[in-house]
């Protein structure tokens, strides 16, 4: 075990190097040019140049590359170019946020995605069963921009039972959270119906329905645990896709995360913002692999580490 | 000989309509009250040096001051640290008298010292200022450094002296910039490099707290040098907030103006409601949307070419798909701009007439050519529909809808035969005739990264510009009849298209108070936060 983690903690490392690497170069070779978002339109050449110089952008990239690198190892994500705040603050300040609206919502996903997955599971075949895949295919499908503001308008104007965006209460957490859960759970319910309907043919349960236990306990007890397998390993590859959604349900709600402080980089070709934010998406998704790796045999003593 | 200036009858030698002299306040304005006002993008800086956007603009405006200022609701320069002023004869020194007692938030007095400093910063190219290139005409700009300005010099505790390089008509509204916001050096450097977060001024408001990402709450300054002002005890600023969410909010009661305005998705909605429609507040704004022609790119090197494609284009169609947000515009000024030629008709839209140009430049088939354009609403819409009244004379554009920075990229590096300007179009940062020219119609902009994104270039017009900025009053009528022609010169060569002038239109809540003009100040972009009140 310490030795299996040693090796993936290298192997996140270098993917993480290999992500830096990667963005660094794509924002290096986007024609369009930091320097003159900083400058703005009214600056003469001889100040967008003494900028450039200034930011070490006139380097040459394995240059600028490297300096960002060595600084990065000292913990050092640099200065935003625009709002000239270190970059490390602007994430922290909005980071928790983003932690609680992601886990919140991965709650929300599986609490939607499981209980559809078996109600359907255990209604094969028929219209109950349908009628919920069918709720699956339009989830997954749905514009996220449409579904955030869609239950924005009913449950938090017309009905008043939320506030109307915003962040800090418990009240203020539930509509982002749903609404990534209801955008997320076609996947997980899916997903748990296959794999439910698999364990269900497993002759253990056909043992233990002939021991005349009863249906409940049957599907609870002996076919959840291991029908919900598969899903578990899902979650640490769906926080990938998690970090995408985000973005738009952050914006919509009024959510002071991560999603709107990179959205609004973007935007600005703000560099050292979208650095750190894409490497900080990339820790969150490499540690949730690694947690979803670590903790399969926990459950699935037949799953090993090597 | 020196003519000393008073403060009121500086406005009257700018020749200024009287009643403009300065504001005469709301007689039912009250006192008290926290508003909240909300923008979808964040703060990114309260320093007066580096803030340059939509949202900040006006905030900062409400936290420092400058010797200069504008009366509320126009744009009619009026003093503001300074008492008053003196302009040499040969406009090339201004002497200003600040005023006596003036205390930045931290309680110290604001002195020369302090002028000097916060010009000698903001040209600093350590600064990185993008508002460095307005101070050019002050002497010693170009050794601009940590030293200083030699341009600037302290006489006395109350009294400045700048000298300028060369006579600078539009240098009084350059002082009533942000740029030239007056901060306490003690301040900015305590704040080590983020001063942006942590702004110390002499304005209405000082910052009371900041929370990342969320919110801001501003809060009165009750030491404020202007009498009677402000009238709300606090601002609440909200940020991250979906423009259709902050109207929902509002007709909720829960937010007082939405600070980016109406969303056109909800603007006909809004409109067709009397109730909400009352609340709708519209003003002008010194804003053209243009499509620039690239001169320097064949066919549109011919200026018949560049003719045929101002006739080709419908305007009020245009101006249509913005729910008539908007009116045609006829030359590069915007109506409200001294300057603008009135009864000029511009080019008229006439399908036939353009062919005929495209036949005489040897193009009777038209040509295939690229339009550019940023790739948020509206302006996709509105480059499908030049494209279409293209295609009626034969020109085939593609459309390439890029985002902000590759558009503007790509206008600055001169690949662009055409740009449609929305999202990116002009709006002054002063309201003067000159500041719609040099960096986006004279040689100085034409440059490889400029804002002359037709690359335009005529030495005659520059010359004729520097000519009309020679003197040192900006309103002075002969000026204003030289910025005229030189605007209906760049006309008759069509590097542009001005397509149309956008009008603002906001909301606020049934309790806020004050008058409309307030609500879109030309100057304190979108709202002039030290006069309005709640009812």
């Amino acid at each position: 075990m310490p030795a299996y983690l040693l090796r993936r903690l290298f192997q996140s490392a270098l993917i993480l190097l290999g992500i830096s690497f990667v963005t660094f170069l794509l924002l290096f070779v986007l024609p369009a040019d930091p320097v003159r978002q900083i400058a703005g339109r009214s600056a003469t050449p001889a100040t967008v140049e003494n900028i450039r110089q200034q930011l070490g952008l006139d380097q040459p990239f394995i240059v600028q590359y490297g300096r960002y690198l060595g600084n990065l190892l000292q913990g050092d994500l640099g200065r935003s170019y625009l709002q000239k705040t270190q970059v490390t603050e602007l994430i922290l300040s909005r980071l928790p946020a983003t932690l609680q609206l992601m886990a919140a919502g991965i709650l929300a996903e599986l609490v939607l995605g499981l209980t559809m997955g078996i109600a359907a599971a255990l209604m094969r075949g028929r219209v109950g069963d349908q009628v919920l895949m069918m709720a699956s295919f339009v989830t997954v499908s749905a514009p996220q921009f449409v579904v955030s503001l869609l239950l924005l308008y009913v449950f938090a104007v017309k009905l008043g039972w939320f506030p109307i965006g915003g962040y800090g209460t418990l009240a203020h957490l539930v509509l982002p959270a749903v609404t990534l859960g209801i955008l997320g759970s076609g996947w997980y319910s899916r997903m748990m119906r296959s794999s439910m309907i698999e364990v269900l043919r497993a002759d253990y349960i056909r043992t233990a329905r002939a021991k005349g236990l009863g249906r409940g306990r049957v599907v609870l007890r002996h076919a959840l645990p291991n029908a919900i397998l598969p899903v578990i390993a899902m979650i640490g590859i769906d926080i990938g896709i998690f970090m995408g959604g985000i973005v738009v349900v952050e914006s919509v709600f009024g959510w002071p995360g991560i999603g709107q402080l990179a959205w609004q980089a973007i935007q600005r070709v703000d560099i050292p913002i979208i650095m750190g934010v894409t490497l900080v998406s990339a820790l969150a998704i490499v540690i949730g692999n690694l947690i979803a790796d670590v903790i399969a045999p926990l459950i699935d003593p037949r799953i090993r580490l090597r | 000989m020196k003519k000393w200036l008073a403060s009121t009858a500086l406005v009257l030698s700018l020749a200024l309509p009287a009643a403009a002299q300065d504001y005469t306040p709301d007689p039912n304005a009250k006192a008290g009250g926290t508003i909240t006002i909300t923008y979808k993008d964040d703060v990114a800086t309260l320093d007066p040096a580096i803030g340059y956007d939509w949202q900040n603009w006006s905030m900062i405006k409400s936290l420092f001051d400058g010797l200069m200022d504008y009366v509320p609701g126009t744009t009619t320069l009026r003093p503001g640290l300074a008492e008053s002023y003196e302009i040499s004869e040969d406009g090339l020194t201004y002497t200003f008298k600040l005023r006596a007692g003036v205390k930045f938030h931290n309680g110290r007095e604001m002195t020369a010292e302090d002028v000097k400093y916060s010009l000698g910063r903001v040209t600093d190219p350590a600064t990185q200022s993008p508002g460095a290139g307005f101070f050019g005409s002050i002497a010693g700009f170009d050794k601009a450094g940590p030293d200083g300005l030699s341009g600037v010099e302290v006489v006395d505790p109350l009294t400045v002296k700048i000298t300028l390089s060369r006579p600078d008509a539009t240098f009084l509204h350059v002082m009533a910039l942000n740029f030239a916001s007056v901060v306490p050096k003690e301040a900015v450097d305590a704040a080590a490099g983020d001063f942006g977060k942590m702004p110390v001024g002499t304005g209405a408001f000082k910052l009371a707290e900041w929370t990342l990402g969320q919110r801001l709450v501003f809060e009165k300054n009750a030491d404020y040098w202007r009498a009677g002002v402000p009238y709300l005890d606090g601002v609440v600023f909200e940020v991250g907030q979906e423009p259709v969410v902050a109207l929902l909010r509002l007709q909720n009661g829960e937010v007082d103006v939405p600070g980016d305005g109406i969303p056109p998705a909800k603007f006909q909605e809004v409109m067709a409601d009397p109730a909400q429609a009352a609340r709708v507040v519209v003003g002008g704004q010194l804003h053209t949307g243009y499509i620039t022609l690239n001169v320097t790119t064949p066919p549109f090197d011919k200026v018949e070419v560049r003719k045929a494609v101002n006739m080709a284009i419908n305007k009020d169609r245009i101006v249509q798909i913005i729910n008539g947000r908007a009116v045609p515009a006829t030359q590069p000024l915007p109506p409200s701009m001294p300057g603008y030629t009135e009864g000029y008709a511009g080019y008229p839209f006439d399908v036939e007439g353009a062919k005929k140009l495209l036949a005489d430049a040897g193009l009777p088939d038209g040509f295939e050519t690229d339009l550019y354009v940023m790739n948020t609403d509206p302006n996709p819409r509105i480059a499908q529909a030049i494209q279409q009244d293209l295609a009626a004379i034969g020109v085939k554009a593609n459309i390439q809808s890029l985002a902000q920075a590759n558009v503007i990229e790509a206008g600055g590096a001169g690949t662009a035969p055409m740009i449609w300007s929305g999202g990116m179009a002009w709006i002054a940062d002063f309201p003067d005739p000159s500041n719609f020219y040099a960096p986006i119609l004279g040689c100085a902009g034409a440059v490889e990264g400029g804002w002359n994104w037709s690359k335009f270039c005529d030495p005659a017009l520059d010359a004729k510009a520097t000519e009309a900025d020679s003197v040192s009053d900006p309103a002075d009528p002969a000026r204003l009849a030289k910025w005229s022609e030189i605007y209906q010169g760049v006309m008759e060569q069509a590097p542009w298209v001005p397509v149309f002038n956008e009008e603002r239109y906001t909301m606020k809540s049934e309790r806020m108070g004050g008058e409309d003009a307030l609500y879109v100040d030309p100057v304190s972009i979108p709202v002039n936060y030290d006069y309005v009140y709640v009812k």
